[in-house]
């Protein structure tokens, strides 16, 4: 299980993945926007998304998982 | 006025109680946990703690400010600029409230607020807009009306803003694919999903002019400021007066800001924004019904305080000068100091070490922070607005690279190193830029 974490505490600007979608490895998942910064958040491995903890809008912390990758 | 409540953070806050501290104005400052530290909350007159650091939870929080505003009995609230200034809805609750709100009224923050609406009403006023379409309503028409004006174009939210919600796309494909996922984050992020298209104005210059207005029904425009120095959309450097255009075209573009303005019977301050093109051929961008950021310029030429103005005219008192009387002399050019990377522009959030500016002649400084003040992640990622004034062009620029030479700031990264670079290029000292100077001049390349 690979959890994807957020870079910088920021607000959800975009989930660009659901549940059970294949992803590549490097594909952007999230969009953050933090300090007026729009800040792709992407996968490492190809994989299937097993969870997403995030909606837009929401506010995450530095260090926070937004996804997880199975 | 007695006292004001300003609804805001940083560096504008400091501003707003310079002026208010010299009119004898007392001022009540509110700030989240992230921020009790800062400067200006023991330069208010008084301070509340208001939340969390997200500004959801503190600098948007309507009811927490109005019942402060109500139990220190104030006279006014100043919004300044960001967080609620441009919130129809606050403004409404403000004024329920028996509070005079410092900016126009909750009507114009409304139809300005919406891109589609203020398009229309400019059209409307006679003034010239970007060519663009009405609201998209799906991705087939998106297409279609981009075929007919031709790409590039911009793709954008009705609701968007700071560089938030606009998308180039060249072709079909690229349109294709942003138009969903730009729609659905509107709708989630701003609460509006409405889109519309504007053909893309390729070497643009990004022009606005300052406008006030009373509620006698004066109304004056004091002259343009060239933000073209940009990254991400987002404004870096700002000088008045524009190093690019005629005087022909400096006076037509101060009437149809003018023009604007007095279609909507627009009250207070306000900036009108617009792009130009290579031939000077100028196009309505957007209307900002608020102090501006990068207001400082404006008022070191023209040697007026804009924020005594503003509340002058709050307080239902004419405007103190006449447009004849409006005469801008000398240059100024405006530094936004961020607390980023100066190449890559990433946000460099920390605790600034230390803060040092050289104290010089004809420089201002509108500073938010000091040594051992920490720039959290939660705002923008401004630090100080950095001044310089001139009797011309080049003695602004030197000026300038003095002060950068001597400027410093540890502990975390900060852009001078670029405006260092910018004002020692020749394209720059030719006054020779557009909106994507900075892309294609000085960024490195991932």
């Amino acid at each position: 299980m690979q959890e994807v974490k957020a870079s910088m505490a920021g607000t959800v600007l975009n989930v660009m993945v659901a549940e059970g979608d294949s992803i590549t490895s490097g594909q952007e998942l999230v969009m953050l926007e933090s300090m007026k910064m729009e800040i792709p958040i992407e996968g490492v491995e190809e994989g299937t998304v097993a969870e997403v903890n995030v909606a837009i809008g929401d506010f995450v912390n530095e260090g926070d998982v937004l996804v997880k990758i199975k | 006025m007695k006292k004001i409540l300003i609804a805001n953070r940083g560096e504008i806050v400091e501003r707003i109680i310079r002026t208010c501290s010299r009119l004898n104005i007392e001022t009540v400052a509110v700030y989240s946990s992230a921020d009790k530290d800062l400067p200006y909350v023991r330069q208010a007159t008084k301070a509340y703690e208001i939340g969390d650091p997200p500004a959801a939870k503190s600098y948007l929080n309507q009811e927490v400010i109005l019942k402060i505003a109500q139990e220190e009995n104030v006279d006014a609230i100043h919004p300044g600029y960001g967080f609620l200034s441009e919130n129809a809805s606050f403004v409404r609750k403000v004024e329920e409230h028996g509070i005079a709100f410092i900016g126009p009224s909750a009507d114009v923050v409304e139809s300005m607020g919406d891109k589609i609406t203020a398009r229309k009403t400019m059209i409307e006023a006679g003034v010239p807009v970007v060519p663009g379409s009405s609201e998209i309503e799906d991705v087939t028409a998106a297409i279609s009306y981009a075929n007919e004006i031709g790409y590039p174009v911009m793709l954008k939210a009705a609701a968007g803003g700071g560089g938030i919600g606009m998308q180039r796309c060249e072709n079909d494909e690229q349109l294709q694919k942003a138009f969903a996922s730009s729609q659905n984050r509107a709708k989630a992020y701003f609460g509006n999903g409405a889109m519309f298209v504007e053909k893309f104005i390729d070497q643009a210059r990004h022009i606005e002019v300052q406008i006030v207005g009373d509620k006698q029904g004066n109304l004056v425009h004091l002259y343009e400021r060239d933000c073209s120095i940009q990254r991400r959309n987002q404004k870096v450097l700002e000088e008045t007066p524009s190093p690019f255009i005629s005087s022909e075209t400096r006076a037509r573009i101060g009437e149809a800001a003018k023009a604007a303005a007095e279609h909507v019977s627009y009250t207070n301050a306000g900036t009108v924004e617009f792009v130009m093109d290579q031939n000077e051929n100028f196009y309505f961008l957007e209307m900002n019904t608020r102090l501006q950021v990068e207001h400082p310029i404006t008022e070191e030429t023209i040697g007026v305080d804009l924020v005594e103005w503003q509340l002058l005219v709050a307080e239902g008192r004419s405007l103190p000068l006449k447009q004849e009387d409006i005469m801008p002399t000398g240059h100024s050019i405006e530094f936004r100091l961020y607390a980023e990377d100066p190449s890559t522009f990433m946000p460099s959030p920390g605790k600034i070490e230390t803060l040092h500016f050289p104290e010089m002649k004809n420089v201002r400084i509108d500073s938010g922070y000091e040594s051992g003040s920490t720039v959290s992640p939660f705002y923008d990622p401004m630090i100080a607005k950095i001044i310089v004034n001139g009797s011309t062009r080049d003695e602004a620029i030197k000026i300038g690279q003095a002060f950068f030479e001597r400027f410093s700031l540890t502990g975390i990264k900060q852009n001078s190193p670029l405006f260092a670079k910018l004002l020692a290029e020749e394209k720059f000292q030719q006054g020779n830029y557009s909106t994507a100077y900075l892309s294609e001049n000085l960024t490195v390349k991932k």
